[in-house]
């Protein structure tokens, strides 16, 4: 009786991950969606002009800035992920993994809002010395995005890395070519669909990561022209107005958070299967 | 004597070897390399902050009062600590049934786990500020509760919901099935095995993974924002507004007329969010001796 009871809790303990999601999809909708109605889907998505007080709702820009600081970001942390995580996994001495591995875990917990004030206080000076303007902007965010990325492509790419059968490397070895070569030609290529997966989350982290980005990308709401122009992302553009915002404005602004949660839906999604299918 | 391996090179060898294939060498340099930026990054953060954040940090900062002459952060302080309690409150008993669930109870070809993974996943993708968004819609509107206390850590405790389920269940799952066998062949029924024999040996994994999530709700500022405020001070009751550490220090920065006090704050993010980590890794390497 009392383990019936237990079981049908536990289940029900289960089911609250689900419900939670379907809130999530159902309290986003039901608010964001009428608004892009009212706008107009097209007007929305494409409307290059983002002017509130006009009644002027496009989010191009937006979706755009979050686009490019996001390539940026990959550019930047997926390289140096990637050779970082075959450096652990293959290059790094014992005893040095012992203190590499928990820094770039705790790289992984501090808060992005830290993230965010050393990029203020140290990425744009730098910038600012180096090639003048404001020091904010694409580069700016997308070297701070490509550094808070970092350690989630490390983790994902290390494992898949390690779960290359060793006889791999030493097949590759007793061939006679150095232990570099059969590193980067045997084991990470079979690697590669791992990889493929760390890089698709790290998508996911850069974004939907607000309180680092609105430091660093300027926030000016318009379509960038080049590396140092300013820059604002979908979630910039929700925390910098939703405090005041009002009526269709406020709709707009959870308009955009449904496009950023679509987005989101499908690249969390693509890797789900991009691990089933490794798996 | 000393025994040698008969593939053993010297360093002279191995830099002849380097000068033969200087793209093996190439590659070397470049992974080394990575892991040198990685770490530098990491440092130079971490030294940067610390080192202009220290003399910042004034006992004025720890008053009990807010007020605008002195941006205390004690309230905020404090108000971490309450949302943290309350989020753990929910979340821990939700996170560690369901994984007892997943690991213990669930058949196998059950057709209700794939959903609870993939929600389970979809949960843990879901960016901080649409945690934030949610929780504001939920709790300030559609329930009628403005900002609260009580909202934020909801909000967060739903967020830190697939982190403890993960950390729990392969806690569980690590846990050799002789204990269960042993427990059933003295004649315990399932409910006694689990809470009397599997979950004492995994209570350090689950451990860690609740260590972890206090990290993560110490560093939280978007999901918070919206649905606790930004209120400075400790509130009366749980239905009131404040602010936590994060958020104090967003609120600093986008007055920004405190700079030296975002600073200080910092640091004390930063030393929080060091010694949570060191603690989990610490819980989670036990473990590993144990095991």
């Amino acid at each position: 009786m009392k383990e019936k009871a237990m079981q049908w809790v536990f289940l029900a303990a289960a089911s609250i991950s689900i419900l939670a999601v379907a809130l999530i999809c159902i309290f986003l909708f039901a608010n964001g969606v009428p608004a892009i109605q009212k706008i107009g889907i097209f007007n929305f998505l494409t409307g290059i002009k983002w002017k509130p007080s006009n009644e002027l709702f496009g989010i191009f820009p937006m979706i755009l800035g979050s686009i490019y600081v996001t390539a940026g970001a990959i550019i930047i942390g997926v390289p140096l992920g990637m050779l970082c995580a075959v450096f652990l996994a293959h290059f790094c001495p014992e005893k040095l993994y012992k203190i590499i591995k928990p820094a770039i875990e705790l790289l992984a917990g501090i808060p992005s809002i830290v993230y965010g004030f050393f990029g203020l206080v140290v990425l744009v000076p730098i910038m600012q010395n180096l090639f003048g303007g404001s020091g904010k902007g694409v580069l700016t965010a997308s070297i701070l995005l490509g550094i808070m990325i970092l350690p989630t492509v490390i983790g994902v790419a290390e494992a898949a890395i390690r779960a290359v059968p060793n006889t791999y490397y030493e097949g590759a070895l007793a061939l006679g070519i150095t232990h570099e070569r059969s590193v980067f030609f045997t084991v990470v290529p079979a690697a590669k669909q791992g990889i493929f997966a760390g890089v698709v989350l790290g998508i996911g982290r850069a974004i939907g990561e607000t309180m680092a980005v609105i430091m660093v990308a300027g926030n000016q709401a318009i379509i960038p022209t080049g590396l140092f122009s300013g820059v604002r992302t979908l979630t910039a553009n929700i925390v910098m107005e939703m405090g005041y915002a009002a009526d269709l404005h406020r709709e707009a602004l959870l308009g955009t958070a449904v496009v950023l949660f679509v987005f989101i839906l499908i690249i969390n999604l693509s890797f789900s299967f991009l691990k089933r299918r490794d798996s | 004597m000393e025994t040698k391996a008969i593939n053993n090179i010297s360093y002279k060898e191995k830099i002849k070897g380097y000068k033969k294939d200087p793209f093996s060498a190439l590659l070397l340099v470049l992974v080394v390399l990575a892991a040198v930026i990685t770490m530098g990054v990491l440092v130079s953060l971490v030294v940067y902050i610390v080192a202009k954040g220290v003399p910042n940090i004034t006992p004025e900062l720890f008053a009990w009062e807010y007020n605008t002459e002195n941006v205390s952060m004690m309230p905020a302080i404090i108000n971490t600590l309450i949302i943290t309690l309350v989020s753990l409150f929910f979340a821990v008993p939700i996170g560690i049934f369901s994984a007892i669930y997943l690991a213990e109870y669930a058949k196998r070809g059950n057709r209700f786990i794939p959903v609870v993974r993939l929600t389970t996943e979809t949960l843990a993708g879901i960016p901080s500020i649409v945690f934030g968004l949610f929780g504001y819609l939920l709790f300030n509107i559609y329930l009628g509760w403005g900002y609260s206390i009580l909202g934020g850590a909801l909000t967060l405790a739903i967020m830190i919901l697939p982190l403890i389920m993960r950390t729990t269940e392969e806690a569980l799952l690590s846990v050799s099935d002789m204990y269960r066998e042993g427990s059933f062949g003295l004649g315990a029924g399932k409910l006694r095995t689990v809470f009397r024999i599997v979950l004492p040996s995994a209570v350090p994994g689950i451990l860690s993974g609740v260590i972890l999530s206090i990290g993560r709700i110490v560093g939280e500022t978007a999901a918070l924002l919206y649905p606790a405020g930004t209120a400075p001070v400790v509130p009366s009751s749980m239905m009131e507004s404040g602010r936590t550490l994060a958020v104090h220090m967003y609120a600093l920065l986008n007055e920004g007329l405190y700079t030296e006090q975002a600073y200080a704050t910092a640091v004390v993010l930063l030393v929080l969010v060091i010694g949570i980590n060191a603690l989990s890794a610490f819980i989670a390497k036990r473990v590993g001796v144990k095991g």
